[in-house]
């Protein structure tokens, strides 16, 4: 190309090297602008969110200023004492990391024994769990409630975690990511005299790893932003979940004190948001992975 | 001994709530004398007399269906264009993923910012327009409000699955058909697109299914079902009646038996399709 830009000045070079040009300094420019384009539209509303959590009334009355303001402070302190975002941080933590955790020992362990021992009825088992694919929380709802309050359950950890606990999700990606593998590769453990705990925790957990990373980062979101379950079962601040803060936030004012709310919010998408990026090429990688296993 | 834990709960916290489910909703419930009585399908026929059930399923089916449709196609643009090979675009796929992170009851927070009548930056832009845009008193404008919050709380979960669509695009395919000369509108329509069909079909069951029941935080937040009942979704109503109005035991197990057969079509739908492919929410 460099060729192209230098030699004498024909039709031909000439053409040539504005085509040179426009593929490599208009088009990324280009697409440049429309991706910083597309990027602001899509964050414009967390940015503004972000913005207001520092302003204070007076600010924000002034509509669309965007300067940030002095408040940050106040609006922080006080949303974090109004609807004890602490209290309740620590609350959804336990329960997405119980649910995240406790499904991928779960499925881990069941796909794990499906592909390992070669179960008789495995295909019956797999169809089973695969049913709750068709049955979400709001097609059993009532009776579900009915069964946490016969337990005892409302207003406990248990109600929030354990009917989170099944996972077709998990079972499918583990099932789907061990038939990837090699069955020799269960059998040379076993040549080698790996017992079935050893081929567990010293081969199989190890190249899990990413699609374990994808798995915790699904359910630690799910469950993060879980909102219709928390606000039936957990009514205490002992139990209550942060999504719900968010609407106490909202109800506890005749007038919606906006700094107030908007610095709330921001403090739950917190978390989430960490976790996500931590766990981000995990995620990506995961997916690729699966997908490799079905080609 | 290691499936077993997983089948038990299946078992008690999935397909006897569903049997009673369906049980409950042959029932007229009176929930002060614990008294059943056997109605057959009375239940369902007055559903489906009803005007409250039949606008509801009406506003949901459009809420459902312009959700899909948008964010399905913006997020495709977006990941489409962040996936480009030019240099520091690496950025663009790691910003874009950010509202992946928002809970629908967040998402309607925010834009019940933007969109408030009074101090809502959009508000306050579409009236310089001529246009007055009042959420909490236009049955129009609320559905509109809910269709925006609901589309861009997905948008993050929907160019994930795109992205890692996207980069199992073999590479040499891309680059053959662009020494063939293809320009980049055939090359999307031609190849990427088909490509990344099992990607988009899987996220169209997915969202259908966020748009019927993820939702519920983002109108409980919101709009609660108003103005009037303009915002009243299905999921919404299943609430109200399940649980605000207990009279309405029987009614409300019938519409998650509704619920039930509406999932039902959907995941033999996908399954038809989209073979063995995983699952995740």
């Amino acid at each position: 190309m460099n060729h192209a830009t230098t030699s004498p000045a024909t039709a031909f070079s000439n053409h040539a090297a504005r085509q040179a040009f426009r593929r490599r300094v208009v088009y990324p420019v280009f697409m440049h602008g429309l991706m910083i384009l597309g990027v602001f539209v899509v964050l414009f509303p967390l940015l503004f969110a972000i913005i207001l959590s520092t302003q204070s009334s007076a600010d924000w009355f002034q509509i669309g200023n965007l300067v940030p303001g002095t408040s940050a402070a106040h609006n922080y302190t006080t949303a974090w004492e109004r609807a004890s975002i602490g209290r309740l941080m620590v609350n959804t933590t336990i329960v997405a990391v119980l649910v995240a955790g406790g499904k991928i020992i779960l499925s881990m362990s069941a796909s794990f024994a499906l592909i390992y021992f070669k179960v008789r009825g495995s295909a019956l088992i797999i169809g089973l769990i695969m049913l709750t694919h068709f049955l979400p929380l709001p097609v059993r709802i009532v009776p579900t409630y009915q069964l946490l309050a016969d337990l005892r359950w409302i207003d406990t950890f248990q109600g929030l975690t354990v009917p989170f606990f099944a996972s077709a999700t998990g079972i499918l990606l583990f099932l789907q990511f061990f038939r990837t593998l090699s069955p020799d590769l269960a059998d040379a453990a076993r040549v080698d005299g790996a017992g079935p705990l050893h081929f567990l925790f010293r081969i199989l957990i190890p190249i899990s790893r990413t699609n374990i990373g994808a798995l915790f980062l699904i359910e630690f979101i799910y469950m993060w932003n879980q909102y219709l379950w928390p606000l039936l079962v957990a009514n205490s601040v002992d139990t209550r979940q942060v999504q719900i803060g968010i609407k106490q936030l909202i109800a506890t004012d005749a007038v919606i004190d906006w700094g107030v709310l908007m610095a709330g919010t921001v403090m739950v998408i917190i978390p989430p948001l960490v976790v996500l990026l931590v766990l981000q090429r995990s995620l990506m990688a995961g997916l690729s992975a699966g997908d490799e296993g079905i080609r | 001994m290691l499936i077993a834990p997983s089948a038990i709960l299946v078992v008690v916290f999935f397909i006897i709530p569903a049997l009673q489910s369906l049980q409950l909703s042959f029932y007229r419930v009176n929930t002060s004398t614990g008294r059943q009585i056997y109605v057959e399908f009375e239940n369902f026929t007055r559903l489906f007399n009803s005007r409250e059930y039949i606008n509801s399923l009406t506003t949901t089916g459009i809420f459902i269906l312009v959700v899909v449709v948008f964010a399905l196609a913006i997020s495709l643009l977006l990941a489409v264009g962040a996936s480009q090979p030019i240099k520091g675009f690496g950025i663009y796929r790691t910003l874009l993923v950010w509202p992946y992170a928002l809970s629908p009851a967040i998402a309607g927070t925010i834009w019940a910012l933007l969109a408030d009548p009074s101090i809502g930056v959009l508000t306050y832009n579409l009236e310089r327009l001529g246009i007055h845009f009042n959420r909490q008193t236009n049955s129009t404008h609320a559905i509109i409000f809910i269709c925006i919050a609901a589309i861009w709380k997905i948008l993050g979960y929907n160019v994930v699955f795109f992205l890692a669509g996207l980069r199992n695009i073999p590479q040499d395919v891309m680059e053959a058909s662009a020494l063939d000369g293809a320009n980049a509108w055939t090359r999307f329509w031609r190849m990427t697109f088909p490509l990344l069909s099992p990607t988009t079909f899987f996220l169209l069951v997915m969202n259908t299914l966020y748009a019927s029941f993820e939702t519920f935080g983002l109108i409980d937040i919101t709009t609660q079902g108003g103005p009037g009942r303009a915002t009243n979704l299905l999921i919404y109503k299943l609430y109200n009646d399940g649980f605000k109005n207990t009279t309405l035991l029987g009614s409300a197990a019938a519409q998650s038996v509704l619920l039930l057969i509406f999932v039902a079509v959907l995941t033999v739908i996908q399954f038809r399709t989209a073979g063995k492919r995983t699952f995740y929410r």
